[in-house]
């Protein structure tokens, strides 16, 4: 597909697109439909399409493996350390309300938004590492 | 920090696994996942001793209250199944060596232990959590792990077998979610304590007639209950060493835990047994599995897949103290869950060992074997006396309990089958010992006593079965304590 001129004129700005579009489902979780999870898939989407329109190659260059294998950790572990956070400072786990001294509401604000960010981060990353295994074969 | 135990439970294996990934360096990441399991082990056994001494510990993760939130719920039953998998998977990680031939690409042995330590996080997962979609969500996270372990087995057919256990463990776990869907349909609520008591109202409907098929045949693919155990034999013979060890003595555990769970709490010992008769079915299905599994022990050639056919056998005895319906026959259940986990693994972690000396896993290449390995041979002979059922060793204790559980109950064909099959045993551990201490070894090629490395794990597992043949009020007295429990609780 490297020489489809129009392939390559119309995804650029639509990966913009894509990309934006995920940020909004990412942070529109927390008080409507969507979340880390569509959000996740929506990204590896984007990064998916620059991979099968401009080569495997460009998209290593772009989004590293060694970063998307650290992506998938970092992600599980952001979570659970929202977790582990709200039980050190005394609640039960995953409990957000304890993340705000002063108004349990704001602790459930940033608990949740920390919490999708992570399932964000692992789910994108899974989708882009299956996406490299399938199409690298080797890798 | 003790009133914390039942999510560090589960969150200390979670947040180890992604750390693994990290952490990267081979030995780092074998000391670190040793530790967490040690650690894990730690947390359960002092859950184990605070429900013993003060009841049913309940935790609300996120702060939400039950029905709506998902809840922590321990009790005797799972508090010893949870102390059974935190044991293996403490003693089992040691192995480390184990862990060195398990993957083709070097330096990729940190996600062998970061797959390890996901699939113990599932099975403690689903073992503590009283959500009923917890035990699903738990249940993909270790099957899903567990089928990435099998295939770092060596081989092509390691992943032969991989995608088979996927197939099949994927329609289990479907069957099962099915289930909960129903049952959620019928009452509106996935807690587990919630169910007991809107289930009753309902239990007529053919919805939940439904559900509870699905959910049986669902938990009894991943239990590989008789007909339903094509998976099992060869993911266990492909799997490396230390994964057979591990899935063997707790992954059809927990599934076995599961089943007693839907069936004695959830849908509770008059609708099972009295209006379905469950036992109708599960009986013949535990003699043939006790039959075919151990006629089939006898014609392998590969001790690996010896011994995974024997497991097929073993389970049937679990699931025959199951179906008695009774506290006695659940008592032998659940203590022959932990004899057979005991033993199980240990076996298998005799076949790692000398494997890792010589190389091949097929019986003719044991000739000889008891010279040359004496202390590994020994730990076979142990093991192997106590799959049979011999006194002093753990085999025996809960075959007695089974048979003592039949016999209340008036089944004598049975109670006569369950020793008939024992005998069936006899013949195929002596093959081994036949062939390891009375044929010469091959000439050529000297064999020397697998490392205490290995030795140390094989043994204290080896060794627990004879401890456990002797002190059998921690394992009976908590099994039947458990027992009780399981029946006080049911409607």
């Amino acid at each position: 597909m490297h020489e489809n001129a129009i392939l390559r004129v119309v995804s650029k700005p639509l990966i913009i697109l894509i990309l934006l579009f995920a940020l909004y489902v990412q942070f529109h979780g927390d008080f409507g439909p969507g979340g880390g999870f569509q959000a996740g898939v929506i990204f590896a989407a984007a990064i998916i399409l620059y991979g099968l329109i401009f080569g495997l190659e460009e998209c290593r260059k772009v989004v590293p493996a060694a970063l998307v294998e650290v992506g998938c950790a970092l992600g599980v572990l952001l979570y659970a350390g929202v977790g582990i956070v709200s039980l050190l400072l005394g609640a039960n786990y995953l409990d957000y309300g304890a993340l705000s001294a002063h108004d349990p509401s704001h602790g459930q604000h940033l608990g949740i938004l920390l919490v999708e960010a992570g399932v964000g981060i692992t789910v994108t990353s899974a989708m882009t590492m299956i996406f490299y295994m399938f199409a690298g074969r080797a890798g | 920090m003790t009133q914390h135990f039942p999510a560090i439970q589960v969150v200390l294996p979670l947040v180890s696994a992604p750390l693994c990934l990290l952490l990267r360096n081979v030995h780092l990441v074998h000391t670190f996942a040793v530790g967490v399991a040690w650690g894990c082990l730690f947390v359960s056994g002092s859950l184990l001793k605070e429900v013993l001494t003060s009841g049913v510990i309940k935790y609300e993760l996120g702060g939400w209250a039950a029905p709506w939130g998902i809840e922590y719920r321990v009790d005797i039953a799972n508090a010893y199944v949870l102390v059974i998998v935190s044991t293996i998977a403490a003693v089992v990680l040691p192995f480390g060596r184990g862990a060195r031939d398990v993957t083709r690409v070097r330096g990729q042995e940190y996600l062998f232990y970061s797959a390890f330590l996901l699939c113990l996080t599932g099975l403690l997962g689903i073992t503590i959590t009283g959500d009923a979609f917890n035990v699903f969500v738990f249940l993909e996270i270790s099957s899903l792990s567990a089928y990435t372990l099998v295939a770092m087995g060596q081989g092509r057919r390691a992943l032969i077998a991989a995608y088979a256990y996927l197939v099949l463990g994927t329609i289990g776990g479907t069957f099962l979610l099915i289930g909960i869907g129903f049952m959620y349909e019928m009452t509106g609520t996935l807690n587990m304590e919630d169910l007991t008591a809107r289930l009753p109202p309902v239990m007529g409907t053919r919805t939940i007639m439904v559900s509870f098929a699905f959910i049986v045949i669902g938990t009894s693919i991943k239990l590989a209950v008789f007909p339903l155990h094509q998976w099992l034999p060869n993911a266990y013979t492909y799997a490396p060493g230390m994964v057979s060890a591990f899935l063997s003595a707790t992954a059809t555990k927990v599934s076995y835990y599961v089943l007693v769970r839907v069936l004695f709490t959830l849908f509770g010992v008059a609708f099972v047994f009295d209006t379905l008769h469950l036992h109708y079915l599960l009986v013949p299905f535990s003699l043939a599995a006790m039959f075919v599994g151990s006629l089939a022990a006898i014609h392998q050639d590969d001790i690996k897949r010896l011994l995974a056919y024997s497991s097929v056998a073993q389970i049937g005895y679990m699931t025959l103290g199951l179906s008695t319906g009774t506290v006695a026959g659940l008592t032998g259940g659940l203590v022959h869950l932990f004899n057979h986990a005991l033993m199980k693994g240990g076996l298998f972690l005799v076949v790692a060992c000398v494997g890792f000396k010589v190389g091949c896993n097929r019986i003719d290449s044991y000739a000889g074997l008891g010279r040359r390995m004496p202390l590994t041979m020994a730990a076979f002979v142990v093991g192997g006396l106590s799959l049979i059922g011999v006194p002093a060793t753990v085999g025996f204790v809960s075959k007695w309990y089974l048979i003592a559980a039949v016999l209340e109950q008036g089944w004598y064909l049975v109670a006569f089958l369950v020793l008939l099959s024992s005998l069936l045993a006899v013949v195929y551990v002596w093959r081994i010992v036949e062939i390891a201490y009375l044929k010469p070894p091959p000439e050529g090629r000297e064999i020397q006593e697998a490392p205490l490395s290995m030795l140390l794990p094989t043994w204290a597992l080896i060794g627990a079965t004879i401890y456990f043949g002797f002190a059998t009020d921690l394992t009976v007295g908590v099994a039947r304590a458990a027992a009780e429990q399981l029946f006080g609780h049911g409607p």
